[in-house]
């Protein structure tokens, strides 16, 4: 009896979440095709959809992408193995744990896209300024969780793997790896979505190419059907790249 | 023979044990290096066109409070970040409440919620400044979209969490519906409220100095690009730290709060 009240109750709630999008969708197809609001500000969802159809058909997108991947790409190369190499130094010894951690999580705090304008000026406009800010931003979550996670080994476990003889390489990957891992690739995988998107936010703020900068342009250019459509785009491979690394991190955690 | 042996460990001993018991005075100790090897690197190896050692920086703030236009600017992004804050408070926790307190609400909307929060927000600030215009609407309306999201989770997840026991025991005692909300729910989410508060302010930070930035014919980001383009590294320098002072103020209050209120359950 329970049973189907609970069924029941879940159909009807995804029936609720169905209507509530469709309604969305309507709304804006009244608004941009009935009550007459100006094409610049809402394009149809139809052009929109052809848009969308039209960038991915013909490769439009492919140099923006392979800019913003790039960026991406040696962003996160960077972070990952500063972040990984400074996190484990750190986490070998308790003070320097209570030295830095502090230090690290209180920048970790400021919004650090401020530091875009300096990274401007230092590297210019192009891909570089977008690498370092990708890459500074990402660095903390990643140097958090190493620290997070071999720093907070039990110690019981240490001493016990230590009397039965176990050299630094045997104590590293049979106690240490195995403890700090999960914790570790949670951080990899937070610093990769931030890193994603920081580089896309400074490509959107101050650049000449890209992904971000690709829609900058179709909204200065008052060309919004297009915009729409790479934001969609954008959106989706933002989505894509995500539920990969998820994947990712999910089939090494089993391990 | 104990408190002998305590107070020569506290007499004796050099610099270095000492240090060892006061990890604060190293971490000030390590900011303070780095501050002296930026000071060094920038007067002496570095292009001051391009970075400016932390001592000019300092002493040029009052020469760039004196640029029209900065503090003005200052205080329009104060302003938007507070009102940003209390509309996304507002907003937060009305549809957290709504959504936390009735089941079928939270199965069909909390979804939702999530879906629209997981999207890459940046991706679509362009939109927010053709509809709002580059003035104080269009950053106020951005912080508000990225600072509501967890103030709505957060306070969601905390009705949810409230024991059923509490209602039932407030129900058989005959509270009417205010009475429940003043009573039990309020003083029993005020900890996830006020965390979730921490993370809408760090979401109204960004969303608003995201805006600023990307909008660079007004306000801060005109300053910034105006700065940049006359390799102004002092006054740029000084402006972001301004900022980033004022955003770690901001955080820091927040967090306060959220540890003061968090603790009074226990």
């Amino acid at each position: 009896m329970k049973d189907r009240r609970t069924t029941q109750r879940r159909i009807w709630s995804r029936l609720v979440q169905i209507a509530f999008l469709a309604a969305l969708l309507l709304l804006w197809f009244l608004a941009a095709n009935v009550w007459g609001v100006s094409r610049i500000l809402l394009p149809n969802p139809a052009d929109v959809w052809n848009q969308l159809i039209d960038i991915v058909a013909s490769g439009a997108f492919i140099p923006d992408l392979r800019v913003t991947l790039g960026e991406l790409a040696v962003a996160f190369a960077i972070s990952m193995s500063l972040g990984v190499c400074i996190g484990y130094l750190i986490s070998r010894s308790r003070y320097l744990v209570k030295v830095f951690e502090p230090l690290l999580a209180a920048i970790y705090a400021i919004p650090i896209i401020l530091f875009l304008p300096l990274y401007v000026l230092l590297l210019g406009l192009g891909p570089n300024s977008k690498i370092a800010l990708g890459a500074t931003i990402s660095f903390f979550p990643i140097v958090l969780s190493t620290i997070a996670g071999f720093g907070y080994v039990d110690r019981t476990l240490q001493t016990a793997a230590r009397s039965m003889g176990a050299s630094d390489l045997q104590l590293f990957r049979h106690v240490l790896l195995p403890a700090a891992l999960p914790v570790m690739l949670a951080g990899l995988r937070m610093g990769f979505t931030v890193a994603l998107l920081s580089v896309i936010a400074s490509e959107t703020i101050a650049s000449f190419a890209g992904l971000g900068h690709r829609i900058v342009d179709l909204a200065e250019n008052m060309d919004t059907a297009r915009m729409f459509a790479y934001i969609v785009f954008v959106i989706a491979i933002v989505a894509f790249l995500n539920a990969v690394v998820s994947k990712l991190e999910g089939r090494a955690q089993w391990r | 023979m104990a408190l002998t042996a305590a107070t020569r460990i506290a007499v004796a001993p050099g610099l270095r044990p000492w240090l060892m018991r006061h990890p604060g005075v190293a971490r000030l100790g390590v900011v303070a290096l780095l501050l002296m090897i930026w000071e060094i690197a920038a007067r002496f190896f570095l292009d001051r066109d391009f970075i400016s050692p932390p001592s000019v920086v300092l002493l040029s703030l009052g020469d760039l409070f004196g640029t029209p236009g900065v503090p003005a600017a200052l205080w329009v992004t104060l302003y938007e970040i507070a009102i940003g804050f209390v509309l996304s408070v507002i907003i937060g926790a009305g549809v957290g409440l709504a959504v936390g307190l009735n089941r079928f609400a939270h199965q069909s909307f909390m979804p939702i919620v999530l879906l629209l929060y997981g999207i890459p927000q940046i991706t679509i600030l362009p939109i927010f400044v053709l509809v709002f215009g580059i003035g104080v609407a269009s950053k106020i309306a951005f912080g508000v979209s990225h600072g509501m999201f967890p103030i709505m989770i957060a306070v969601a997840a905390g009705v949810q969490k409230i024991e059923p026991i509490l209602f039932v025991s407030a129900r058989s005692m005959g509270a009417s519906r205010w009475q429940m909300l003043r009573y039990v729910i309020f003083p029993q989410m005020v900890p996830s409220f006020f965390a979730g508060m921490r993370l809408g302010m760090s979401g109204v930070l960004l969303g608003v100095l995201l805006a600023e930035l990307y909008v660079s014919t007004a306000g801060i980001g005109y300053f910034t690009s105006v700065f940049t383009q006359n390799l102004d590294a002092t006054k740029l320098m000084g402006l972001v730290s301004i900022l980033a002072v004022i955003a770690i103020a901001l955080n820091e209050t927040v967090r306060r709060a959220e540890l003061h209120y968090a603790r009074w359950r226990d």
